[in-house]
């Protein structure tokens, strides 16, 4: 057993810290999130050169030959900088899925410009009806001569607006809710009939509601097998889910930091707040927070590859409770040690809290995820 | 023991509700019941039909020009108004500047600044907090100097709620910085057009604007303006802080939040049924409710104390606590039946009268701004830490 990052690693986790302290100071961030996109080609441009957007993929695929330990590393550093890059959808989910299934034609088409940073994705799978059900697919693809016809509805569909592709899970047999009869569809973000309405999500980031109107693609738009996306599907949103959790350890990372050298300036009663044993006691709970959701996140990030699917979803469900536990304490604690400062847009303090709220909504929250792993463990 | 109220209770119930309802506009009513934010005119068109009735000043005297309720009244007109969906009356003139005037000031002060308040045509802010002096109050800089019948105040004060919609501010000054630091306050008043007062917008983690910074800049306030004697603001301050005792942990609020959460529980998707068909959510919400009651049981417990002519005992300190803690945890169990709905950010639904549809549900739109905005209720009017310090002083005697 080693738990310790490699040389390589080391590095990379070195280019990740310093790519955040260059381009994510907190006003610059604002900045960023307030443009058009709401991230910066630039820094689109130097991930790819960095190799972050290859580094996860297998060589023959165009990639660096890394894997989910990378994404780990790079994950945690985003989220010290709360950094609005669409790399969970666009290399995560997308590129993932697309790595996992796609035809030699796709990953020549999709995967190889996606790694040089000249493509970017979206995966459409929530509907207004499936909460955190994968299966609870009603939006339709029919066929239509050689290819399909999709029409119907999805949400909250992150990155949709800077998308060039968009991965929609479609239903082509079978009934509501059931997991046979999905089918994933590489769709252009500018085919004829898709229209959207983008917006901002609560922690900066840009999301879009998509109506499908008779969207026509064809036959090699099929991402993997015709009615086979649920295992792949569900297999992508627990790699999404791992890489979450190692975004909200940083997150935890860097807010339990402002608070620990918060609360040793601010002076109350002519001592530093940070002397009352109430407010020590809350913040070890914090740092102990974060060490469980940093220790689930590494097992899970070690167990995401294995074979047996239920060791997958079972690390990645159990690693996600942790997080919407540990992530809740440490923003709460936060927002409560800085007083009536935690509860500002002006402190970096409040972002962090949003977006570790944010993380527990995204694919599942803490008890959805209590239930799932409960119910894979009792039918083991 | 009965814990149905008197006939005469009941009859005074009922006719505060037919009040509201007569009087309350629909489109704040929507507002509350839909979690939006009110604007200005919205608070001052319903506290001037208050105004009306002499209800506003609700608890003054009828020597000042209120009703003189008994504390059952006072306590039952707060909750059905809650209930009704009105708008909570600002606080900062009727319910703290108010009574600090006509106990401390003189006859002339009395007149002058009381009929406004009474009507709502005046707007009162709070100028407490500041910087340096946020749970250590008493540790506060802003200085005022003597010149004549005139002081020249500097300083800033902080968290001030709706400074950018008064006319008056009352703040407490450090008139004496050799005094001992609690000895060397005084209370004034200070019009918000006076040369030299400028405020600027705190923006909330929802984006929300409420709070503001007040600077204060040469400010030249009349000694006239002052309320008691110099030096003796800390007993204004302090006299201010007891007049908050019931209603300070929001039960009617909670309980109309735990109702709404069991509505939205019954129309949220779930497996091709609802959030209210899932046994471990809806444990969760039932928890939330019996806490809500054992909240307004102990309440009216102190209640009732208090119409006997005691003194609340401890339960009546950790009041504030537990409501605070118990909003939270309905904003956030709301938040987590809301699921991923809740991500997509609509400021212009929230803050604006806008034609703008909802992306999700209607009630997805404020569910994750309020868990956001509802930190602050362990945060503002004495942080937690410090309600448990009180307490474990004051009534635990450790």
């Amino acid at each position: 057993m080693d738990l310790s990052l490699s040389d390589e690693q080391k590095q990379l986790q070195d280019a990740a810290e310093r790519f955040v302290r260059d381009k994510y100071a907190f006003e610059n961030r604002r900045k960023i999130a307030a443009t058009e996109k709401g991230w910066l080609p630039e820094n689109w441009a130097q991930m790819a050169e960095l190799g972050w957007l290859g580094m996860s993929f297998k060589e023959e695929d165009g990639g660096y030959g890394g894997g989910p330990i990378e994404t780990m590393i790079v994950m945690e550093q985003f989220g010290k900088g709360l950094v609005l890059e669409p790399f969970l959808p666009t290399v995560v989910l997308g590129g993932g899925m697309i790595a996992a299934v796609g035809s030699a034609a796709q990953k020549e088409a999709l995967l190889a410009p996606m790694i040089e940073g000249k493509k970017q994705f979206a995966f459409a799978w929530l509907e207004r009806q499936s909460r955190y059900n994968l299966a609870d697919v009603s939006l339709k693809a029919t066929k239509e001569g050689s290819g399909w016809s999709l029409s119907g509805h999805k949400g909250v569909v992150y990155n949709a607006a800077s998308a060039d592709q968009i991965i929609v899970l479609a239903r082509t047999a079978g009934s509501a809710r059931e997991e046979k009869g999905l089918t994933l569809f590489v769709v252009d973000g500018n085919a004829k009939g898709l229209s959207r309405r983008d917006y901002p999500t609560q922690d900066s980031l840009r999301a879009s509601e998509l109506t499908f109107d008779k969207v026509s693609v064809g036959a090699d738009a099929v991402l993997g097998t015709v009615d086979g996306a649920f295992p792949v599907a569900e297999d992508a949103v627990d790699r999404a889910i791992v890489a979450l959790c190692a975004e909200a350890t940083g997150c935890m990372d860097a807010v339990n930091a402002a608070t620990l050298e918060y609360i040793k300036t601010r002076k109350q009663f002519g001592v530093p707040i940070g002397k009352f044993q109430v407010l020590q006691h809350r913040m070890v709970d914090c740092f102990t927070n974060a060490q469980e959701a940093r220790s689930m996140t590494l097992m899970a990030s070690l167990k995401i590859e294995d074979k047996d699917p239920v060791v997958r979803h079972k690390a990645a469900s159990g690693a996600k409770v942790q997080i919407g536990k540990s992530g809740k304490f440490c923003g709460q604690s936060a927002v409560q040690m800085h007083g009536g400062m935690g509860v500002t847009d002006e402190l970096s303090v409040s972002h962090y809290f949003k977006r570790l709220t944010m993380i527990d909504l995204m694919f599942g929250t803490q008890q959805h995820h209590l239930t799932r792993y409960s119910n894979l463990a009792m039918a083991a | 023991m009965d814990l149905a109220l008197t006939p005469e209770h009941q009859a005074f119930a009922d006719e505060v509700r037919d009040f509201a309802r007569q009087n309350l506009s629909p489109a704040t009513r929507e507002k509350t019941f839909s979690g939006k934010h009110y604007d200005k005119a919205d608070h001052v068109e319903w506290q001037k039909a208050l105004g009306r009735k002499g209800w506003l000043p609700y608890t003054w005297p009828k020597k000042y020009g209120g009703p003189g309720w008994d504390v059952t009244r006072r306590f039952l007109f707060e909750n059905v108004l809650a209930e009704e969906g009105a708008p909570r009356i600002i606080p900062f003139g009727v319910k703290m500047v108010g009574p600090v005037i006509y106990t401390f000031g003189t006859d002339e002060q009395k007149e002058r600044f009381l009929p406004g308040i009474r009507s709502s045509e005046v707007a009162w802010c709070q100028g407490y907090s500041e910087p340096g002096a946020g749970s250590d109050l008493a540790n506060l800089r802003t200085r005022a100097v003597r010149e004549g019948d005139h002081y020249i105040v500097n300083g800033q004060k902080t968290w001030t709620s709706f400074a950018h919609w008064a006319d008056w501010i009352f703040c407490l000054v450090r008139t004496n910085p050799d005094a001992k630091p609690q000895e060397g306050i005084s209370f004034l008043l200070i019009d918000m057009k006076t040369p030299g007062v400028s405020v600027r917008p705190i923006i909330m983690t929802d984006g929300a604007h409420h709070v503001n910074d007040v600077f204060l800049d040469n400010v030249k306030v009349p000694v006239a303006n002052r309320i008691g004697k110099e030096g003796e603001g800390w007993t204004c301050a302090k006299f201010l802080l007891a007049n908050e005792r019931l209603g300070i942990a929001e039960v009617p609020a909670s309980k109309r939040g735990v109702r709404s959460l069991r509505d939205i529980a019954r129309t949220e998707p779930q497996d091709g049924r609802t959030l209210a068909d899932d046994p471990a959510f809806v444990a969760q919400i039932a928890d939330i409710d019996l806490q809500v009651q054992a909240l307004e049981m102990s309440e009216l417990r102190a209640l009732s104390t208090m119409a006997l002519g005691g003194a609340p005992g401890p339960e009546v300190s950790t009041l504030k606590i537990r409501g605070s803690e118990i909003q939270q945890r309905i904003a956030e169990l709301t938040m987590e039946a809301v699921g991923e709905y809740a991500q997509p950010y609509q400021p212009g639904m929230l803050f604006h009268d806008t034609n703008e549809t909802p992306i999700g549900p209607d009630h997805a739109v404020p569910a994750a701004p309020r868990y956001f905005n509802m930190r602050k209720t362990s945060i503002y009017g004495g942080s937690n830490e410090i309600q448990k310090n009180i307490v474990s002083k004051m009534v635990l005697g450790l």
